[in-house]
């Protein structure tokens, strides 16, 4: 893991919760800096809302400890920390209007009543539902609630906001356009957000760092492009987008590349950017959108050592921006993705049981060492 | 338009309670409150022809201080009721599923027993030789000489012990249905739990406690067998009074009197309540309508 300057904002110590036998979070040490945009991302079950409710105070760790502005929080109850929480079901107060639910938090900290009025103002107007004030939660759609819910946990400007995958109940469309709007929110009020998704792709166009979570442990902490380009394990390049992974052994080092041989496949050489060594087994793994697919193998001048495959095609599904190739490639299931456009179009199109070509730069493909999955 | 059809439709459904209604509570009201304006025959009957004499009857001076008296333990009875059902119904609610079943037939056990034969057992465990008093001699909180039993103080305790589980009941079940989320962020946005148990869990279980006090505060009103067996001389209930006109006395046309006043008594106080919470939600609607208003005109300003 990194440890960059300015990142003990708020800061895991090797926590460990455990419900029963499960151990839902074991002994994970991570830190957010100050403004961050920071995602725990994994499966369910895997333990980042255990993560998220004991930041919130709702779940003590059975070891380790949590600080927040260097100061020891692990013990505090949730009314005594200032971090909020946007519940996955919102959990709007329904005997309120959207304004008492909004001035709730104000209201206990004994603002005076002018500052109260003038930060509600504020904030419904930030979120564009002035006019909504006196409704109550029922009265409210889907994503008007979600707005209520995000707007009444920033109001008293927490130290953190933890979302609980707050887009989870909406529709696709409207998760879209609150993706958009929760950025928006993030950039003006530059308070530090939590943000707990099982959904790879909010996480990825949200967050300066993702934490990827799997069986209670951080595999992964970067920058979402580093997540996806160069993944650390095998759970991870598999949990986050598409790819094929190439199981094999290092038979040779070519300078920076090395050759791996693949069972029922010919030899393929890769990037060898981690310096293993020759007979280390490997996973690699290659993204789908980084294979081309051809009818003819690619000219010479494309470049030396580029990895070319004769294959099969299996199956075709055409999903508008792209269309998604199943090939085989002697033992081999590869998928290929090949965007529309009349530039990158073949002579001839490609349709079931054709001959073709697969080929990828080495660079394009990433390796894993085997065993790196826990 | 809502064709012949529906209507029928409608009356077809609504018919068998509304003459189960008529049968056993409109027309034996009727026959009560009628009963009230006839003279008692000198055999325990009724007699023929229409008469005031019933009312001028009732106008006894002790009258007035049962009905009070009546009320206020009535009063008291649902509110203590009220107050301890709150934590229970909140921590059954909270229970696995299997412990809420054990629970609630926990609560529920007393009723395979004679609600007479319970409240016997009271008037063992109030006696002067029983525990309870020894055990506030013996900690000093009584002295030798109290009574415990036959005194109003008695009739408190035996009717908030007997009318419990009829408050529990509807506030539990509200409770189950509470979405305890709502705690949870009530406590993160800086509440303590008593502030988010008051602002947040009661109203949410509103119509839970509303049933709770109908429950209690009705048969509270009209009990009898409580008073007649742990309460003295001088803390007899309306219920009490009905009672003895009606079978040691056999004077119906009294009884009949004395029940309408105490219905009416009761009845009055509930309107007004209800009429005061419609006026509150009015006004609440009315003010939420002209605030929205004003935003709009202002935010068009």
């Amino acid at each position: 893991m990194s440890e960059e300057s300015g990142s003990d904002f708020l800061v895991f110590d090797r926590v460990t919760k455990r419900f029963g036998a499960l151990t839902a979070v074991n002994d994970v040490s991570l830190s957010v800096k100050k403004g961050e945009f920071f995602s725990l991302l994994g499966p369910s079950g895997c333990g980042k809302t255990t993560l998220l409710r004991m930041l919130g105070g709702f779940e003590r760790p059975d070891s380790g400890r949590i600080y927040l502005e260097g100061r020891d929080i692990t013990d505090l109850p949730p009314n005594q920390r200032r971090v909020h929480t946007v519940f996955q079901n919102y959990a709007l107060f329904p005997t309120m209007t959207i304004w008492d639910n909004i001035a709730f938090s104000l209201k206990l900290a004994k603002k005076p009543k002018g500052e109260i009025d003038e930060m509600v103002d504020s904030i419904l107007e930030m979120i564009q539902m002035s006019d909504q004030a006196w409704k109550y939660p029922s009265q409210l759609s889907g994503g008007q609630k979600q707005r209520v819910a995000i707007a009444r946990a920033l109001v008293d400007r927490p130290q953190v906001l933890l979302l609980d995958e707050p887009l989870a109940a909406l529709d696709l469309k409207l998760r879209q356009h609150m993706l958009l709007e929760l950025d928006t929110i993030h950039d003006q009020v530059g308070i530090t957000f939590i943000y707990v998704t099982h959904d790879q792709g909010e996480a990825m166009s949200l967050s300066d760092r993702i934490a990827v979570i799997n069986r209670g442990r951080v595999e992964q902490l970067d920058g979402p492009a580093k997540i996806y380009e160069a993944p650390q394990s095998r759970f991870v390049a598999s949990f986050i987008g598409d790819t094929n992974f190439l199981t094999g052994e290092i038979v040779s080092i070519d300078g920076d590349y090395c050759r791996i041989e693949v069972e029922g496949f010919p030899c393929v050489s890769a990037f060898n950017d981690k310096n293993l060594q020759v007979g280390q087994r490997v996973d690699l793994s290659v993204r789908p959108e980084k294979i081309r697919v051809t009818l003819n193998p690619p000219l010479p001048e494309k470049g030396a050592g580029i990895n070319v495959f004769p294959s099969k095609v299996k199956d075709i599904v055409y999903q508008g921006v792209y269309t998604k190739y199943w090939l085989k490639s002697g033992n081999l299931q590869i998928s290929a993705l090949k965007p529309h456009s009349r530039f990158l179009l073949d002579q001839e199109p490609i349709t079931w049981n054709d001959d073709v070509f697969v080929w990828w730069h080495p660079d394009d493909g990433y390796m894993v060492e085997e065993g790196a999955e826990t | 338009m809502r064709s012949f059809r529906d209507k029928l439709h409608e009356w077809g459904l609504t018919l068998p309670s509304f003459l189960w209604l008529m049968c056993f509570f409109v027309i034996p009201t009727v026959i009560v409150v009628s009963i009230a304006f006839h003279s008692a025959s000198p055999g325990g009957g009724i007699a023929a022809g229409f008469t005031l004499e019933t009312w001028r009857g009732i106008s006894n001076p002790n009258y007035p201080v049962i009905v009070w008296r009546t009320i206020w333990i009535s009063a008291v009875t649902t509110a203590a009721c009220v107050v301890l059902s709150l934590p229970c119904a909140y921590a059954i609610a909270r229970m696995s599923v299997k412990w809420r079943a054990v629970v609630a037939g926990l609560i529920m056990l007393p009723f395979w027993t004679s609600f007479i034969v319970r409240v016997f057992a009271w008037r063992t465990l109030l006696n002067p030789e029983g525990f309870i008093q020894q055990l506030l001699i013996s900690i000093g909180l009584a002295a030798e000489n109290t009574t415990l039993n036959y005194n109003s103080g008695a009739i408190l305790v035996v009717s908030i012990y007997s009318f419990l589980p009829f408050a529990i009941m509807p506030i539990y079940t509200a409770a189950e249905k509470f979405d305890f989320s709502l705690l949870e962020a009530a406590r993160d946005l800086g509440a303590r739990s008593f502030y988010a148990f008051c602002r947040i869990f009661m109203p949410g279980i509103k119509r839970g406690i509303v049933s709770a006090v109908l429950m209690v505060f009705i048969p509270a009103i009209g009990s009898y067998v409580i008073p007649d067996l742990v309460g003295g001389t001088d803390s007899e209930l309306i219920g009490n009074k009905i009672y003895q006109r009606t079978f040691p006395d056999r004077n119906l046309p009294h009884a009949s009197a004395l029940a309408t006043v105490t219905g009416i008594s009761v009845l009055l106080p509930l309107a007004c309540v209800a009429w005061w919470l419609k006026r509150q939600d009015e006004r609440e609607a009315k003010r939420l309508a002209e605030a929205t208003a004003r935003k709009l005109s202002g935010g068009a300003a």
